[in-house]
């Protein structure tokens, strides 16, 4: 500690290489809007949708009928069940659930760790004596997906407190997403920021920019309802690496981190992706 | 327990337009689980669409039409405010039926 402390002292411009949170959002959101001139600012947050006219065309028609509808339906339903003690999951959140998904995640600053929307609705069901859901799929994302929907619109929001354990939850995150992993040594940035808009095999990659704010959503590839866990584990098995454990820490830092930089941009989960 | 059938009807000049999507597993009966045994066949074999009680269209699925299978067709006749009625029954005897005003 002694020797990494002299290492800092004994070079003054660290002060200047070090980056804020505010600086880190200005840099990362002038790199998609230079890179990708065309596409407005709040259309990012259709992922693949945004950079590609044809695939474009074929999600605005599944709108019409958009494969999340049952799980949303779900969602409402389960918001409403009671629980054996009398309470609902909707008791748990402010606003009963409603339009609050802007929020999340958030830095816990009484338990000093980074709160997802999925870890809170576990939370909340283990409380009250509750069995959890799957992080990944099914009732997870059914209430997930109906808390999007009511949310739609609603600008991201998530704040970093002034807690140094924020500041540093931040930093893991943005540590994990530039890290390399796997056999392909890829990072989260190799795709999503590197080279969003073209194809990996016949997908189109997501821009990083508010990859966020569609979660969750219906893959065809999966033939079903995924939330942000499954996304991060699958994304990182596709890297032929070892994915972690659905809302292990790391993941939630990496969350926090993702979803700050997409602070303003609208909620427009859930999501359908091919 | 909410409907497995969502549809949406448009009455145009001489033709109208149906959509519908229905929630259904589609099991071929050719997919192994996660435990390497079969998963037996479940899915949709008739869809009937209605209107007046005579029949508009017919579909005869089977194994090969994906889980919640989409179906969209346009037929004569038809006029805003008629009844639309669905039904499916797949291969175990299950069914369900939708009635929709077509706007």
């Amino acid at each position: 500690m002694a020797a990494a402390i002299s290492v800092i002292a004994g070079r003054p411009s660290m002060a200047l290489d070090a980056t804020t949170p505010e600086q880190d959002f200005k840099v990362f959101r002038d790199y998609f809007v230079k890179k990708f001139p065309k596409v407005p600012l709040e259309d990012f947050v259709n992922g693949p949708y945004s950079m590609n006219e044809d695939m474009r065309k074929q999600w605005i028609e599944k709108e019409d009928f958009p494969p999340y509808d049952f799980a949303v339906d779900r969602g409402k339903e389960l918001m409403a069940q009671l629980f054996k003690n009398g309470k609902t999951l909707a008791d748990c959140f402010p606003d009963k659930g409603v339009g609050i998904r802007q929020n999340y995640p958030y830095f816990d600053t009484a338990k000093g760790q980074v709160i997802t929307l999925e870890l809170a609705v576990n939370q909340c069901l283990e409380a009250n004596g509750e069995k959890p859901y799957s992080y990944v799929r099914d009732d997870m994302a059914a209430v997930t997906a109906y808390m999007a929907l009511t949310s739609r619109g609603k600008p991201m929001d998530v704040k970093i407190p002034n807690d140094p354990r924020a500041l540093q939850a931040y930093e893991a995150g943005k540590q994990y997403f530039y890290q390399r992993r796997g056999q392909l040594n890829f990072s989260c940035a190799s795709c999503h920021i590197q080279s969003p808009g073209e194809r990996i095999r016949a997908e189109v990659l997501a821009p990083a920019l508010g990859i966020l704010n569609a979660m969750p959503i219906y893959r065809s590839e999966w033939g079903g309802m995924g939330t942000t866990s499954r996304r991060f584990t699958t994304c990182n098995s596709q890297v032929r690496g070892t994915p972690l454990e659905p809302q292990d820490p790391e993941y939630r830092n990496l969350e926090y981190y993702l979803s700050y930089l997409s602070n303003g941009l609208p909620i427009s989960g859930p999501g359908a992706r091919p | 327990m909410a409907s497995t059938i969502r549809v949406r009807a448009t009455a145009g000049t001489d033709t109208t337009e149906v959509q519908a999507l229905i929630q259904h597993p589609m099991d071929s009966g050719f997919v192994k689980d996660a435990k390497g045994e079969l998963i037996p066949p479940h899915h949709i074999e008739t869809v009937t669409f209605e209107v007046g009680g005579k029949v508009v269209f017919t579909a005869l699925w089977g194994p090969a039409v994906s889980k919640d299978p989409f179906v969209k067709f346009s037929f004569k006749g038809g006029a805003k405010g008629d009844d639309l009625k669905i039904t499916w029954i797949d291969n175990k005897g299950a069914t369900d039926t939708l009635t929709a005003k077509i706007g």
